[in-house]
């Protein structure tokens, strides 16, 4: 599904990813972690060219991602992306977020829109939150709102870069929960989060970066219980420590 | 810690329970001008400044006035203001040169610019047949003004004048200004470098210089990048500079907005797959301009009021014709009167601009919390 082979990216001078070779396959789930400055969440980026890679070859599902916008913008109609700070459109109720993309990118019908919105409102459980503007929602209400309108696009990959770090504690759960559904019914993931139960619980691998290298790419279980290099232990020890 | 009089030695308050609890006039006197000594005095002094200047000026105003004065001499010999002048002079401040016996031809297409106002006010209305509302309005102005079509006399456009040349100076500028000023924000926040670089000329060219200039510019220069004997009427000159100058200070408006929009919103309509057009109109514009609405009235306030300018190439708006209305003999003297009565016309328009702005945002906030904190209250 997504293939990355010999990809190097740099902010200017600085090497961010380095000879980054990533392969995930169809309904795979995918856990990044590593200390901040590894270069994950550029990484993930790259999949639907939100950060544009300098050399290597990226493929997401079939199509590769060069200069060429269709291609981009075919690969981003594919790939939906849920990010830390929710980013939904303030000035449009909640199902007009929504139904946005399927009416103005896949040329949806107004009423086709609204049913498939309403149905995947009902599935991260806030159907009566429909009319809302997100400003007057909760942060964990307004992040399930962006998954949602995610998954209105029915993508085949699902990037998610760090979705709870920026909620309150009691609103995590929520919004994994709905996560953890979302990896049983199979979709693609490629995760970015801190999160440990839900990397134990959901992830197929995970994959510990640092210094912009993918160090370490195990089933969760091997990496929690022995990882076999130095920094991803230095990595676990801290996160584990308290 | 030293005793204070509203609380007795429990901390529970004392006093006037009607007082403390702050209801009745009574209360809200004390609470909102006599609360202080300093507060006591800036009172006393401000019924002060009214009690000398407003029966004075009501005086003035209304019961010495004079309302009827054939030939001018009972305003020459009262006391008070003489809106009689106004009165005599109305139809020649209110249209200017136009033929009079086809003043309900002006006066009508005021009506109709009125109308499209108060429709276009009311946000339920916003919906596409609106925009072909306003086409058929102008459309009708133009036909009314002008003329020469259902059995109506040509007027030259040389010949329109006082409010309604005001109006339609002020309604063709602002309903061209403003999406010219999109397109100049988007272009001066673009990637592509030549198109940005015309805009930031375009832009600071004309902020650089009065609008006097750029009218005197239009006026002059204009006929001659044009081909041998075609004219471009006087009318249409002022308009466009007025345009073009109007937009390049909306850009800058627009721009503000713009740059208010956080990162994550692009983001996340990239994401989603819209393309950059369909991404700037859906949800970057949208937001922009919201956020721009208060600098955007601002200039088109501003602008309303800067077409009396035109004056110096020889059209006359509405303070023109207040002017030359001052000119005859029978009436000179009156500046007063005509100046007070042309604010009044121009403080109507503006202050509902000024109305609607706020009430729009008022729309507009879906939600979210007020901007300013609340005054004394903590937190």
């Amino acid at each position: 599904m997504i293939e990355m082979r010999g990809v190097n990216k740099w902010f200017g001078d600085f090497h961010v990813l380095r000879d980054i070779d990533l392969s995930v396959a169809r309904g795979e789930k995918l856990v990044v972690c590593g200390p901040s400055g590894s270069g994950k969440s550029t990484l993930v980026r790259l999949v639907n060219q939100l950060e544009e890679h300098q050399s290597g070859r990226i493929v997401v599902d079939g199509i590769e991602l060069t200069r060429d916008l269709k291609a981009i913008e075919a690969v981003r109609r594919e790939v939906g992306m849920v990010f830390q700070q929710f980013n939904l459109f303030a000035h449009l109720t909640v199902l007009e977020n929504l139904t946005l993309a399927p009416i103005w990118v896949r040329g949806a019908s107004k009423r086709e829109a609204e049913d498939v919105a309403m149905h995947f409102l009902a599935r991260v459980r806030i159907p009566e939150q429909a009319a809302k503007y997100p400003a007057q929602l909760s942060g964990g209400q307004q992040q399930r709102v962006a998954i949602a309108r995610a998954l209105c696009m029915q993508p085949r990959v699902m990037l998610f870069d760090e979705p709870t770090s920026a909620l309150d504690p009691e609103m995590i759960k929520e919004v994994l929960d709905v996560m953890v559904e979302l990896a049983e019914e199979g979709m693609t993931m490629l995760c970015i989060t801190h999160e440990m139960g839900f990397a134990r619980t959901a992830a197929d691998a995970i994959v510990f970066m640092d210094q912009g290298e993918i160090v370490e790419r195990c089933p969760p279980e091997e990496f929690f219980a022995s990882p076999r290099t130095e920094r991803a232990r230095a990595f676990l020890g801290q996160i584990l420590g308290h | 810690m030293s005793a204070r009089a509203d609380v007795n030695p429990m901390g529970n308050p004392t006093g006037n329970p009607m007082l403390r609890r702050g209801r009745g006039a009574l209360a809200w006197l004390r609470r909102n001008l006599f609360s202080s000594a300093t507060n006591t005095l800036l009172t006393l002094a401000a019924l002060y400044a009214l009690w000398k200047v407003v029966p004075p000026l009501l005086d003035w105003a209304f019961v010495e006035a004079v309302w009827d004065a054939p030939g001018g001499r009972a305003c020459r010999e009262a006391q008070g203001a003489c809106w009689a002048f106004i009165a005599d002079k109305h139809r020649f401040i209110l249209f200017g040169t136009y033929p009079f016996e086809q003043h309900w031809r002006p006066g009508a297409a005021i009506l109709v610019f009125v109308a499209l106002y108060g429709v276009s006010a009311l946000r339920s209305c916003w919906r596409p047949w609106l925009a072909l509302a306003w086409l058929a309005g102008l459309a009708m102005i133009g036909l009314l003004l002008w003329g020469g079509a259902f059995g109506l006399p040509y007027v030259e456009d040389e010949r329109w004048g006082g409010l309604v040349l005001t109006l339609v100076l002020a309604t063709f500028g602002i309903a061209f200004a403003f999406p010219l000023s999109i397109l100049l924000a988007l272009g001066r926040t673009s990637a592509l470098p030549a198109v940005r670089v015309l805009c930031v000329a375009y832009i600071e060219l004309i902020r650089g210089v009065p609008l006097i200039s750029v009218l005197f510019m239009a006026s002059v220069m204009m006929p001659l990048f044009l081909p041998e004997g075609l004219m471009i009427d006087k009318l249409l000159r002022a308009q466009v500079a007025l345009i073009l100058f109007a937009a390049a200070y909306l850009a800058e408006a627009v721009r503000g907005g713009l740059q208010a929009i956080p990162r994550g919103q692009y983001e996340a309509a990239e994401a989603l797959g819209l393309s950059y057009w369909k991404m700037t109109t859906l949800v970057i514009l949208p937001q922009a301009l919201k956020i721009a609405i208060a600098p955007l009235v601002n200039t088109f306030i501003g602008l309303f009021k800067d077409t009396s300018l035109v004056v110096v190439i020889g059209l006359f708006d509405l303070l023109s014709t207040v002017k030359t209305a001052l000119n005859e003999p029978a009436w000179s003297g009156h500046g007063v009167e005509a100046y007070l009565f042309a604010s009044f016309v121009y403080f109507v328009f503006c202050n509902a601009m000024s109305r609607f702005s706020q009430r729009l945002e008022r729309d507009l906030a879906h939600g979210q919390r007020a901007q300013a904190p609340q005054a004394g209250r903590a937190g």
